[in-house]
């Protein structure tokens, strides 16, 4: 039987200083627009989801620009997370009262894990989703996606980082993902810092050790360049949805024309849209 | 003039948000007064059905008994349409208004729980007719987020299918449910609330 739901393609805008930049394995920023503006635009073509994450305001130590989720909020009917410098129950009741709809966490999750069954009760677990970003400790193949890069056990090794990749935590990237889970995380939010704006495709080994680890949502992030890299991580790495930023903004895919992809791979989603 | 009822759980502010690119207006409010005298009521809800509790201490659920009873249009919205059946074994002791027949259950699915993302709705016979759904197509997509799910009963007016059959909108006369997140369905989404302030507007003129 048909499960029904679809897997969600996810378009991401990373902002700093109130613009949508990208950078290349989380420096070298380039400016690629207006949020409220591609927020928009990613929604009418097709996008099932926004996320909008505030790059610097952890290492800078300042709140998310709530005018700017305002501002992207207004006009936006398809669901909104805003992520980014969420440190307490506050800064979340104001981003949400700014129109988000789930807020990430990421960095000060880490730091008080007590903070995500706050919002969760406050908010609901629906609303908090877990942001991970996870390096892997070893590459058989450095630099590919593909890579076995295995643990001698044999299972994947990865280690979580802070700061938008700026600081190592020494924890593990499975380990942490349940735990955020029975803490009340309601979905994750999994980042390849290996891949990451390599184009080169997704952590597929790593999704599927997180995806098969927990019960929640895993949504894929990191590496996308083509069509095929989703149909990967969708089937090899099984994500429940998979986000992107560079290749959406820049136009080189049209999100109707990837999901018109993905139904030829047999994989269900939300079309027309 | 729309009656956003607060119950402090979730978030209030993507429901208003369509609502006033709808042009319509809405006020939110957790006075019993206020609810009794509404024009129509929207029961928005994100979380945990033992929330809707506090409806009941603060004297609303009694008011929006009331209302419903002399014919304001009600829409009730995730846990807001679940409230609208007797119970949920998510919160045994706590009551709902058993509008529609049986009690919401967790998904009984080896799928990952909770049913998060865009899913289909499907009508029933009697949703054929169903004065919400007017002008949305059969197979649209609408988004989810919930663990718990209401039974196919007398007054479903839509099905999804998510390991299981579920109700995913309910209808009888004055009351309305969508289980699904209409303020986030993007254009499916806005017609229904539409066409929910249209039959308000209606029947306020009436």
């Amino acid at each position: 039987m048909s499960t029904g739901i679809t897997k969600r393609i996810i378009a991401c805008l990373d902002v700093t200083k109130g613009r949508v930049v990208k950078g290349v394995q989380f420096v070298d920023l380039i400016d690629a627009g207006d949020p409220a503006e591609l927020a928009h635009l990613h929604a009418t073509s097709g996008a099932d989801e926004i996320v909008l994450l505030d790059i610097t305001a952890t290492s800078d130590a300042r709140p998310i620009l709530i005018d700017v989720v305002r501002r992207t909020a207004r006009q936006l009917f398809v669901p909104f997370t805003v992520g980014g410098g969420v440190r307490s129950l506050d800064d979340a009741s104001a981003l949400f009262d700014a129109g988000a709809d789930k807020i990430s966490i990421n960095s000060a999750a880490i730091k008080n894990p007590d903070i995500i069954t706050q919002i969760a009760e406050r908010f609901g677990s629906q609303a908090v989703i877990i942001a991970i970003d996870a390096k892997r400790k070893v590459w058989d193949a450095p630099g590919t996606a593909t890579g076995a890069a295995v643990s001698t056990e044999g299972t994947i090794t990865a280690e979580v980082y802070l700061a938008g990749g700026r600081i190592a935590t020494g924890r593990d990237a499975v380990a942490w993902a349940r735990e955020a889970e029975s803490r009340g995380g309601g979905e994750i939010l999994l980042t390849s810092m290996d891949c990451d704006g390599t184009r080169n495709g997704f952590d597929c080994p790593l999704t599927a050790a997180v995806a098969k680890a927990v019960n929640i949502p895993v949504i894929a992030s990191g590496g996308a360049g083509s069509g095929d890299h989703f149909v990967e991580v969708f089937k090899a790495g099984c994500a429940d949805a998979a986000l992107a930023a560079s290749i959406f903004h820049f136009g080189i895919h049209d999100v109707r024309q990837l999901k018109a992809q993905l139904q030829s791979e047999g994989i269900p989603v939300r079309l027309p849209c | 003039m729309i009656t956003l009822i607060d119950y402090k759980a979730g978030n209030l502010t993507s429901v208003r948000k369509a609502f006033s690119y709808l042009g319509q207006e809405s006020v939110v409010t957790d006075d019993p007064g206020m609810v009794r005298d509404a024009q129509a009521l929207v029961l928005p809800g994100v979380g945990h059905f033992s929330t809707t509790e506090r409806l009941a201490s603060s004297g609303v659920r009694d008011a929006v008994c009331e209302a419903i009873g002399r014919g304001i249009p009600f829409l009730g919205i995730c846990v807001g349409m679940q409230w609208q059946f007797a119970g949920s074994t998510e919160a045994p002791g706590t009551q709902g208004l058993a509008l529609f027949e049986g009690a919401c259950e967790r998904f009984h699915t080896t799928l990952k729980v909770p049913h998060v993302g865009w899913n289909q709705i499907r009508r029933t016979s009697q949703g054929a007719k169903s004065r919400l759904l007017e002008g949305v197509a059969d197979d649209s997509f609408v988004y989810f987020t919930h663990s718990y799910r209401a039974p196919v009963v007398e007054g479903v007016s839509t099905v999804t299918t998510y390991g299981e059959i579920f109700a995913s909108s309910v209808e009888r006369e004055n009351v309305f449910g969508v289980q699904f997140h209409p303020e986030k369905s993007g254009d499916t989404g806005l017609r229904i609330l539409k066409n929910f302030c249209d039959y308000a507007a209606k029947r306020s003129t009436r």
